[in-house]
């Protein structure tokens, strides 16, 4: 097994508030790992600091070098390459692709364009060529209509392709905010709490879902989530956070028997 | 209560329709009433301060009343039928309107007839219309291009620029100052005005990136006042207040021409670059870059996320939009012939962005069709004289209220299925 993800000791201050505390955190290749905790733990602040939105105030965040799927990480023999400070768009790069807690789609466009935009990153055309309409833009547009329609087909959102993003049902915008991070072509992909306002039968569906691309797409997942029941079935490794600390780490079972863990979210015991 | 009770009685009496008639009459009545006292001490006394006399204009009470009454009543009418249109649009959605055949028209087969024509009507004005107006018309296209550049900027960035108008000066100050000091011809100083417009879009965006919204409104706001109290007080490089003349207009491969020729070649010139301006921003809104500018307009921290350089995006952005005004100035100061700070101030920048907001925000022939009609309007309204302003006024409000997308809503593209998907 070889880390995709390796998180030293993290910490991210807000003038005198410890946003995130000297947390670590790794992710295996093709693992599910969750991280939970109560309310304002900071674990979207934690997010926010490995995608680059802010820069960590100490620690460091590690990568595979070469990242990208394919390439082969020998063993223990691993290079891997510091993505800390860097700035989103080059971590997105990288192939770390995310999605929000308040979705955040672009709502006037299609959702063809929306997964059109996820793919920028990868393609190449410039003024010049957008102007003059190379062969080689032409060709690149082409491919990304198509590109973009087997994602859609992928998450099964093929028949919305162009309906404004804005007026789609509210688990599919969720769902296309996964296709629009699939469509950076990541190889690993941060969800920040997925199944937020979704009844249970369209949560039952994500849990298939990211399961799905996890095995498909060679994907490792990193998800923010307090719906429990999906955490306790989807994760192998949970992280658990309070007040910017990291209080617990293990396997489902672990984490539900975990003392500290049963304290931050009921509250402590008075023994009478 | 008592108007409740009657009209709950006529309601009962006569049906639905007579009840909310009356209910709208009783309205419309209120609502004149208030005029009436609201007006009094303006349109009903007038004190002679000679005699110290008041003279009580009993007759004017009346006409106020019964204009409000009936405009009133009217506009209520109006925003009712809005609002009926609305909900029935949402029913059934096939329903027919000009705004949504002219939104249609950039994907329907009529598409290039109904441009060729167009075109071919745009080539033959000069031939059949006047001088003037063939000068109102050349006018009136550079503040197309003018509008298209901005709209790169406000419609499809998101980037909320007061300050458009300083592009626009150094477009035109350099032809001007390259002309009458070093002799360089129009066409040389086309693209060389382009290109320092573009640098000064590029200079201003570096600084002021990481603004947003009503803040970057103000600093582009006062960049375009800089530069224009710059060019008004430094009298011995840029003329000061009495600005450059004597600014030679395009010559043509040598040909002479009278002062009529010169007026039409300078029309073509300035509809060539209309039409290449609108080539170019077709092209580019529908490409990565241009959907990376919409991205941006929608939402900046998704943008980020989605491995698009933020940075790098609004300064294309910023400096494409100045681009145009670069060639727009340059063209302005080669028709003029004449130019001084005046004819730049921040009321150049705002009309502009009354085309663009009024066409519809990233349209492009909303924007073309919204400055063509708000530029040639007003000139036509000069029979009117002094209540030239107060209409343009009013019809830029009601337009507000009643089309609130814009002459043209944005249509998205509809990309097709590629086959072999479909095949699936």
């Amino acid at each position: 097994m070889t880390h995709v993800l390796e998180v030293n000791n993290l910490s991210k201050h807000f003038g005198g508030l410890k946003a995130v505390d000297e947390v670590s955190l790794k992710v295996e290749k093709n693992q599910i790992v969750a991280l939970i905790g109560p309310n304002g733990a900071g674990k979207t602040t934690f997010f926010n600091c490995i995608t680059g939105m802010y820069k960590p105030t100490s620690g460091e965040i590690y990568i595979p070098s070469s990242a990208h799927r394919d390439s082969h990480i020998t063993g223990e023999g691993h290079r891997t390459k510091a993505i800390h400070g860097l700035n989103p768009h080059v971590i997105t790069e990288c192939g770390i692709a995310r999605t929000f807690q308040n979705i955040r789609l672009f709502q006037n466009m299609t959702v063809l364009e929306n997964i059109m935009i996820g793919r920028h990153c990868r393609l190449s055309t410039g003024i010049i060529g957008a102007i003059f309409r190379t062969r080689k833009s032409r060709l690149e547009e082409s491919e990304l209509i198509h590109d973009s329609h087997e994602i859609l087909t992928k998450i099964g959102l093929e028949n919305y392709a162009n309906e404004f993003a804005k007026n789609l049902p509210y688990g599919a915008q969720r769902k296309l905010e996964i296709a629009r991070a699939l469509a950076t072509d990541p190889f690993l992909l941060l969800l920040d709490e997925p199944a937020a306002g979704m009844n249970p039968q369209e949560t039952k569906e994500l849990d298939g879902l990211i399961v799905k691309l996890r095995d498909t797409e060679d994907l490792s997942i990193l998800l923010i989530e307090h719906d429990m029941n999906l955490v306790m079935s989807l994760a192998e490794n949970i992280y658990v956070m309070d007040y910017g600390k990291l209080i617990a780490q293990g396997t489902p079972t672990q984490i539900k028997s975990d003392k500290k863990v049963i304290e931050a979210y009921l509250g402590e015991e008075i023994d009478a | 209560m008592n108007s409740k009770k009657l009209n709950k009685f006529l309601t009962d009496k006569f049906g639905d329709k007579i009840g909310n008639l009356f209910n709208e009459i009783i309205l419309s009545f209120i609502t004149s009433l208030w005029f009436m006292i609201l007006m009094f001490p303006i349109m009903i006394i007038k004190v002679n301060t000679i005699d110290q006399t008041i003279i009580w204009r009993w007759h004017n009470l009346i006409y106020i009343g019964a204009g409000s009454f009936v405009l009133s009543y009217l506009w209520r009418k109006a925003l009712k039928l809005k609002e009926m249109k609305s909900r029935t649009e949402e029913n059934s959605k096939k329903s027919f309107s000009l705004s949504e055949s002219l939104s249609n028209l950039s994907e329907s087969k009529f598409h290039y007839p109904a441009m060729g024509v167009t075109l071919l009507l745009f080539i033959l004005i000069p031939v059949f219309s006047s001088l003037y107006q063939t000068t109102v018309l050349s006018s009136a296209l550079i503040y197309v291009m003018l509008g298209l550049g901005l709209n790169i900027v406000v419609g499809l960035g998101g980037l909320l620029n007061l300050g458009y108008v300083a592009f626009y000066i150094v477009g035109a100050y350099s032809y001007a100052m390259l002309n009458t000091h070093f002799g360089l011809s129009f066409w040389v100083a086309l693209p060389i005005g382009a290109l320092l417009s573009t640098v000064f879009g590029i200079l201003l965006a570096l600084p002021i990136l990481r603004l947003r919204g009503d803040y970057l409104a103000i600093v582009t706001l006062a960049f375009a006042e800089i530069i224009r109290l710059i060019l008004q007080n430094e009298g011995d490089i840029f003329g000061g207040p009495s600005g450059i003349n004597n600014i030679e207009p395009p010559s043509f491969f040598g040909f002479e021409f009278g002062l009529d020729g010169k007026t039409v070649l300078m029309y073509y010139i300035i509809l060539f670059m209309t039409i290449f301006t609108i080539f170019v921003i077709f092209r580019l809104e529908n490409s990565r870059i241009g959907r990376a500018w919409q991205a941006l307009r929608e939402d900046e921290i998704a943008t980020k996320s989605m491995g698009i350089n933020v940075t790098m995006t609004k300064l294309t952005s910023f400096a494409l939009g100045a681009t145009w005004a670069g060639f727009a100035g340059v063209l302005f100061s080669a028709k003029t012939a004449f130019i001084n700070p005046d004819s730049f101030t921040i009321w150049e920048s705002v009309i502009i962005l009354c085309f663009v907001v009024l066409g519809g925000m990233g349209s492009i022939f909303g924007v073309a069709i919204a400055a063509l009609i708000l530029y040639i309007l007003p000139e036509s309204l000069r029979a009117f004289a002094q209540y030239r302003m107060l209409v343009y006024g009013i019809s830029l409000v009601l337009m507000m209220i009643f089309r609130q997308g814009g002459i043209i809503d944005v249509k998205r593209k509809h990309y097709k299925l590629p086959d072999n998907i479909k095949a699936d």
